[in-house]
């Protein structure tokens, strides 16, 4: 050999263009992209996730196996042949040292399926933008009436404003005009100045609340609380979107009831019977004095395990009556963990009465993490089939 | 690159010729760890993009991070050969792997399935990947990314499906069947013909037109290229592309114990007689020898899989001293893996390095079985069987353009993963447009069929 040695390492400064790009990356970004795809086809696993809900950061988190691009296989056998190194003896018995460890090293047209996870972050609001699209929901109507808000909007020129407000091709024009004018000087005086003035206007209603009621008597169980947490999260995101100002209020009952703030409103447990119109009555005390139905879209949404106290179902109907007078909606949620009873509860049956009557209310059976989608498309699609205002 | 480096280059280039290997020139190139790792990733320098090499992208991220893996250079075959070493590579491990580089070098050159492959492929296998690699990149301009891909997807899960005894550019089947062979016209021919008219007559019937295929074709993507009933031009050469670099692939991985061993014998070979490589480095290079031929990680006792490199070289040395290096280079010369493992692994060796077979449960128990040595040498070569992959072949496509496609389980003794054979069908399924039946057993062993769509 040896005739050709001269020319070695390549040509200098030719080609470096690995140095400014990196295939590996260009296809791992392509990779995550169908996962984020896959994940966008199945919505309701991620809603379902109770644990990965980062409220303050705005984004939830997905575990996602990677994508396997898929090639004929064996079956995988019940016992694996193979071979191996070392110090062993035929009869020798052990366990797989290397279980859970990396892949093997490279080969052509290996395929490693080692069980990484990558834990994707993704937006609320797109999640919720798929949602929508994926219900299709008609937006809401904004409730009839005037209400307290009021925006400024442009509204006219003056000579005089603060200098952010200039308008310079209104200013301009002055100038045009004056320079038009026999004898006049060319340039801008304090006269040609004109500037954008805002007036307040009535907006009309915008304005939201959602009363979250929460049932936390001693038959709710931690996982019942969480069921009710991860629908009420997506129940704000929901109405978020609709609403440019939305207030979130937090009750807790069980025999009493009690206003609380959004931390501790999950944390809370109570022991003790459940009556339901006690916190009904909280709800209905806070409405009146906060908030007037007449300009605040109010919406109550109920978590409870439907166990109500037979001797108030009396009371609570009435409560509930005079309650869903006032909301856009009312929707009832009866979380279940342990057995499915379909609504056929006490509370149940409340609101089946409403909703005979012709109310906008509605409830849904929340058993598993899995029917929180559900859930949140049988709300979204019912409370639009009844507009606001029934 | 440093210089220093460098000088040893030639010299230890002279020292292997003399000492009989014969290569190509080999162009060696420094390049930083996050290439040399896309290199190992997608097999070769320049390549199609795709998603699954993302996956194994990270993949091998992680391993990264971990310290499993370090790589020192890559070198692929060709005149001139092209080799690639790591810039973090230290003089000691420069030395070593220019050694073991024109181990390889030699051994691509002389090995006879890598020359037929290379006669078919061409020497230059990398320039010919990346322009694969542009043609994919204008096809994603004109047909867009979704459509490429829908191509590739189907294209590379079949890329270990081609027929290596077959020509990289195979001729399409015979359009009619063989006629029958022409009757030697003797005296007695003749007075038959004349006894009965009709009967000399039918011989003579219409050609009758082949079937398609033929007869059971495991060349999948080349089939599929060709016979797929609505299939773009541009999708054929997607289809085409793949099948060439497995072409190239598939000596590399029939090969590796015998070419990672030659290379390994040949470097540490060297090593011992370069007088001129100073004394430190010459240590710190056989220590990196060492870390490259371990059997198991230094932790552990025993290992479930056997080290390539080690088996190889162990191997090699065991032949050179026992039957010289001329049958050596023979053997190099004449085998692939399953011919080496099954010729020259033998009982005192397989003792020797403490091979053994196991079998694993599902849950993770291992029990090591008798020893065996016929059966040990199966274990070993059995990922190996068919490139890795199922028996699959395209056996019939019926008159509405169904394929039929059948996996031959007394090969592989037992049926497909049906969940996967699924996906692969889907991917296929985009391409070939209609529907596809793919045959192979179940667990109990009775016959089964998965379809698409």
């Amino acid at each position: 050999m040896g005739e050709d040695g001269g020319k070695r390492g390549g040509s200098p400064g030719a080609g470096k263009w690995y140095e400014l790009f990196s295939r590996g990356a260009r296809d791992w970004l392509r990779h995550d992209e169908k996962v984020r795809e896959a994940v966008r086809a199945n919505l309701p696993e991620i809603i379902a996730g109770g644990d990965v809900i980062n409220d303050a950061a705005r984004t939830v988190r997905v575990p996602v196996r990677m994508l396997e691009h898929y090639h004929f296989r064996l079956r995988r056998p019940e016992e694996q042949q193979g071979a191996g190194q070392g110090k062993a003896k035929p009869g020798d018995v052990f366990a797989d040292p290397a279980r859970d460890k990396g892949p093997g090293e490279k080969g052509a047209g290996g395929t490693e399926d080692g069980g990484v996870q990558l834990l994707l972050e993704f937006k609320v609001d797109d999640i919720v933008d798929w949602l929508w699209e994926e219900m299709q929901l008609p937006n809401l109507k904004a409730r009839q009436g005037p209400s307290d808000e009021s925006d400024w909007v442009r509204e006219g020129w003056d000579r005089r404003g603060a200098r952010s407000r200039l308008d310079r091709r209104r200013s301009f024009k002055e100038l045009v005009k004056r320079r038009g004018a026999p004898g006049a000087t060319p340039t801008f005086t304090d006269e040609d100045l004109r500037f954008r003035q805002l007036a307040r206007r009535r907006q009309p209603a915008v304005h939201a609340v959602v009363f979250f009621m929460l049932d936390v008597s001693g038959s709710m169980s931690d996982r019942d609380r969480k069921l009710a947490k991860t629908f009420f999260f997506w129940v704000v995101q929901g109405l978020r979107r609709e609403y440019r100002s939305l207030e979130t209020v937090f009750v807790a009952h069980t025999t009493e009831a009690w206003e609380f703030n959004e931390p501790d409103f999950f944390q809370v447990s109570g022991s003790g019977g459940t009556v339901a119109s006690a916190g009904l009555l909280k709800v209905r005390e806070i409405m009146d004095a906060r908030y007037n139905p007449g300009r605040s879209n109010i919406y109550l949404f109920y978590a409870s395990d439907g166990d109500n106290a037979v001797s108030d179902a009396a009371e609570a109907r009435a409560a509930l009556a005079a309650i869903t007078a006032e909301t856009c909606y009312t929707g009832y949620v009866e979380v279940s963990s342990g057995v499915s009873r379909q609504l056929d509860t006490e509370t149940g049956r409340l609101f089946a009465e409403l909703n005979a009557a012709g109310c906008a209310a509605g409830s849904y059976a929340l058993n598993d993490f899995d029917d929180v989608w559900g859930a949140v498309k049988h709300f979204f699609t019912a409370h639009n089939q009844e507009p606001a205002g029934a | 690159m440093s210089g220093e480096w460098q000088s040893y280059v030639r010299r230890i280039e002279e020292l292997a010729a003399r000492s009989g290997l014969r290569f190509h020139p080999v162009d060696f190139e420094a390049v930083p760890d996050s290439f040399m790792m896309e290199i190992a990733v997608y097999g070769l320098p320049v390549r199609m993009p795709h998603w699954s090499f993302g996956v194994r992208y990270i993949y091998q991220l992680i391993q990264r991070h971990m310290g499993h893996s370090r790589l020192f250079e890559v070198v692929f075959p060709g005149n001139p050969g092209h080799a690639y070493l790591a810039e973090s590579n230290g003089l000691a491990e420069n030395i070593l792997v220019t050694a073991h580089v024109l181990g390889h070098a030699d051994f691509s050159r002389n090995n006879l399935l890598f020359r037929r492959c290379q006669e078919q492929v061409s020497e230059r296998i990398v320039e010919h990947a990346a322009q694969h690699a542009r043609q994919i990149s204008q096809a994603i301009e004109t047909h867009g990314a979704q459509r490429v891909e829908a191509a590739l997807d189907a294209a590379l899960a079949l890329e270990q499906h081609i027929d290596v005894d077959q020509a990289l550019r195979r001729p399409p089947y015979p359009e009619y069947a063989d006629e029958p062979r022409a009757l030697v016209d003797d005296a007695f021919r003749r007075r038959f013909a004349a006894l009965e008219p009709a009967s000399a007559a039918a011989g003579a019937e219409a050609r009758k037109r082949a079937p398609v295929p033929p007869h059971p074709e495991r060349d999948l993507l080349w089939f599929v290229a060709h016979y797929a009933p609505e299939m773009e031009s541009w999708e054929r050469d997607i289809f085409l592309a793949v099948r060439e670099e497995s072409f190239y692939f598939y000596p590399v991985f029939a090969t590796q114990i015998m070419n990672e061993g030659w290379a390994s014998y040949w470097h540490a070979r060297l090593l011992r007689e370069a007088d001129f490589v100073p004394q430190q480095a010459y240590v710190d290079a056989i220590k990196c020898h060492s870390d490259v031929v371990r059997p198991i990680a230094a932790e552990a006792q025993v290992a479930l899989n056997i080290n390539p490199y080690h088996l190889g070289f162990a191997m090699w040395e065991k032949i050179v001293a026992s039957q010289g290096l001329e049958a050596a280079r023979r053997i190099m010369e004449q085998d692939d893996d399953f011919g080496f493992v099954r010729n020259h692994l033998t009982r005192e060796l397989a003792d020797e390095l403490g091979l053994f077979r196991y079998s694993a449960r599902s849950d993770g128990q291992v029990k090591v079985l008798e020893h065996d040595l016929a059966g040990l040498r199966e274990a070993i070569l059995a990922p190996k069987y068919n490139f890795g992959a199922p028996v699959v072949s395209a056996s019939r496509v019926r008159n509405d353009g169904t394929l039929e496609l059948t996996h031959d389980s007394t090969v592989d003794g037992r049926g497909l993963d049906l969940e996967r054979s699924r996906k692969v069908l889907d991917y296929l399924h985009r391409i070939w447009r209609r529907p596809i039946v793919l045959t192979t057993v179940n667990q109990a062993g009775s016959g089964l069929e998965v379809t698409a769509p």
